[in-house]
């Protein structure tokens, strides 16, 4: 197998994460090659608009009145351009709750995402550069539960949180998140590790350096991307995640933006409307993050996209 | 206010805690006599992580496989009460059903649009390229909830008569038809299939990265080889490109498989499982929180379980294979 065909199911390889950096090209690199073609152009075209229109829709509603989306589709709008524009949903669904759950959608995912990194930091040291009995079997037992779904967790932890008062707090949320994310960040970070010079870090020992030295002064600052693609992977994870937030923490006072969405699509006509200012409000965390930290973005993604 | 505070200190206390924690095991570690140093040290610099995934993880797991052969408080045991139960109701083969369905459908369109589009897209200008494929990959940043929302506007449907709001049934009244609840539809698992629409939506991005990565990667010179002996284009790709491409196809197959089996928001939200749209992840909720059966909620898990081992095994065997070769 060429060096094209080994992508893991848990994440790309080094060599492929070079090449996913290139998956967008810059403007103005024009690669070799190109045999521009009008059906090439026509079909994406195409492709491009129709996977477009179903989210210019939403965007649209969102800023319409109720009676006007309750009662005409919102592509009339290209014929009556400038009537019936609002942003009311907006200002309701933000004061009837949206902001109080956009708050707890940062405060779940936040600590979420900033406790694991340390822990599978060092871990993903040690099985890197240490050599220990029983390395080998821990590491395949971490690859073995990247593809284990979470829900093998929730029915047990719902009683012990019950049981010890945990059930209902954000406290809750934090552990059960930062826990899941453990395997994938140790993964993506050992990955990254490997292709590191070893060079340099032989020379560190040979200096007298300690491996705690090592790690903080070599180790961590080299590893940056890496833990700024899990940390990007991680952050969009929880903040998107619907199950976990329902189960632990539910609709009501602490409910995160995805709950609250839910709840609002799944009630019927009653403030139907809002759906559309209530989703746009939850997308636009992901959606800066997307395109401000596009390079990363694509990579942590890539590299977590089998998290159980 | 109060919550942002205690998000606050959670993050500074949690790092806090875990910086002090390692600084800690490390002093412990050096403080070891000689040889037990450089022995014990690895374990104390593993051990968080491995307690945090033994404690959230495996022991749950464990007691995920126990409680599926109690009653729904987990106070008696029931023997093989809950498997019979499920597999013998109507509700939850069709519920199997669906979920094989998604497996095998949706990875399948999402490998094939996936793979056009990193085709097309490769001919265009960089400009172009960079445009079409930032627009596609842009829902996989989404969660299923705002997909879901999005979808609800193209399947939504009005009684006949009525202006249509819904942009399927604004398109299909207007070729003549009468106004159809798509969500509704179960006649050849049509609302199914309109659900896993919307997952394909999504995750088509994902595959043509992967794809496009891999497509770059193929070596000029072996594209150059086929045309001189007079390859077209078409057997140029299916000889050629799609050999040296078939692991990322396979792993972004398997990628897409995995995430598939526990599909649970996009239905969750758009028909809660009803009209015969149900799969495994919303009937494990459902048992769990709707029904408070923890009993058969973990029996459902216990089989995800078992549908995961195949992947599991052919994760850990590539794993291997590639630490191998390298």
């Amino acid at each position: 197998m060429t060096s094209t065909g080994t992508v893991q199911p848990g994440g790309p390889t080094a060599t492929e994460q070079r090449r996913l950096g290139r998956a967008f090209p810059r403007a103005g690199t024009a690669a070799p090659g190109r045999r521009g073609g009008w059906f090439a152009w026509i079909t994406l075209g195409v492709v491009c608009f129709l996977w477009l229109v179903p989210s210019i829709g939403l965007l649209i509603t969102s800023f319409r009145t109720a009676e006007a989306a309750l009662t005409t589709g919102w592509w009339t709008v290209i014929l009556h351009p400038f009537q019936d524009w609002t942003i009311s949903n907006y200002t309701e669904v933000l004061n009837s709750g949206g902001r109080n759950a956009f708050v707890n959608s940062l405060v779940v995912s936040l600590p979420a995402t900033i406790i694991p990194i340390f822990i599978a930091a060092f871990a993903a040291y040690a099985f890197t550069f240490m050599e220990f009995p029983g390395r080998d079997f821990f590491f395949i037992l971490i690859v073995g539960l990247l593809v284990v779904p979470l829900q093998v967790a929730l029915v047990p932890l719902l009683k012990i949180y019950g049981n010890i008062g945990l059930q209902g707090t954000f406290a809750s949320v934090w552990l059960a998140h930062a826990a899941f994310g453990l395997p994938l960040a140790i993964f993506i970070l050992r990955g990254y590790m490997t292709t590191l010079p070893r060079g340099v870090i032989e020379s560190a020992k040979i200096d007298g350096a300690s491996h705690y030295q090592t790690f903080w002064r070599l180790i961590v600052p080299m590893s940056v991307p890496a833990l700024a693609s899990f940390a990007i992977f991680q952050f969009l994870w929880t903040w998107n995640d619907l199950l976990v937030a329902l189960i632990f923490l539910g609709p009501g006072e602490k409910e995160v933006l995805t709950v609250a969405v839910a709840g609002l699509v799944g009630a019927q006509q009653q403030g139907w409307q809002l759906i559309t200012a209530g989703a746009f409000i939850s997308m636009v965390v992901p959606l800066l993050v997307f395109l401000g930290l596009q390079r990363y973005f694509v990579r942590g993604l890539t590299a977590g996209a089998v998290k159980g | 206010m109060i919550k942002v505070i205690n998000a606050l200190l959670a993050i500074i206390g949690g790092v806090a805690g875990i910086l002090v924690l390692y600084w800690v095991l490390n002093f412990l570690a050096e403080r070891l006599p000689g040889k037990w140093e450089g022995r014990l040290k690895p374990y104390f610099y593993i051990l968080p992580a491995l307690a945090a995934i033994g404690l959230f993880l495996i022991y749950p797991a464990i007691q995920t496989i126990v409680y599926s052969f109690a009653n729904p408080t987990s106070t008696k045991w029931v023997g093989l009460k809950n498997y019979t139960d499920l597999l013998t109701t109507k509700d939850f083969q069709i519920t199997l059903v669906n979920t094989l369905l998604w497996i095998i459908i949706v990875p399948t369109l999402v490998v094939v649009l996936g793979l056009a589009v990193a085709v097309l897209a490769d001919r265009l200008s960089s400009g172009g390229e960079r445009l079409s494929k930032t627009l596609i990959f842009l829902p996989m940043a989404i969660s299923g909830v705002a997909m879901a929302a999005i979808w609800r506007f193209v399947y939504e449907v009005r009684p006949a008569g009525t202006t249509q709001i819904g942009l399927q049934n604004a398109v299909w009244t207007g070729l003549g038809g009468s106004p159809v609840a798509w969500l509704q539809e179960d006649t050849f698992k049509l609302n199914t299939f309109f659900l896993m629409i919307i997952l394909v939506w999504g995750q088509t991005g994902f595959a043509m990265v992967l794809l496009s990565a891999a497509i770059k990667g193929v070596p000029e010179d072996t594209l150059e080889a086929a045309r001189i002996d007079g390859a077209n284009e078409r057997q140029t790709f299916f000889r050629v490109v799609v050999p040296q491409i078939w692991g990322t196809v396979i792993t972004v197959f398997i990628t897409v498989l995995i995430g598939v089996m526990k599909i649970f928001d996009v239905v969750y939200v758009m028909t809660g499982g009803n009209f015969n749209t149900n799969v495994i992840a919303v009937s494990f909720f459902n048992q769990l929180i709707t029904n408070g059966d923890a009993g058969k909620a973990a029996a459902i898990v216990v089989m995800l379980m078992i549908a995961v081992i195949p992947v599991m095994i052919y994760q850990v065997r590539h794993f291997r294979a590639e630490e191998a070769s390298r």
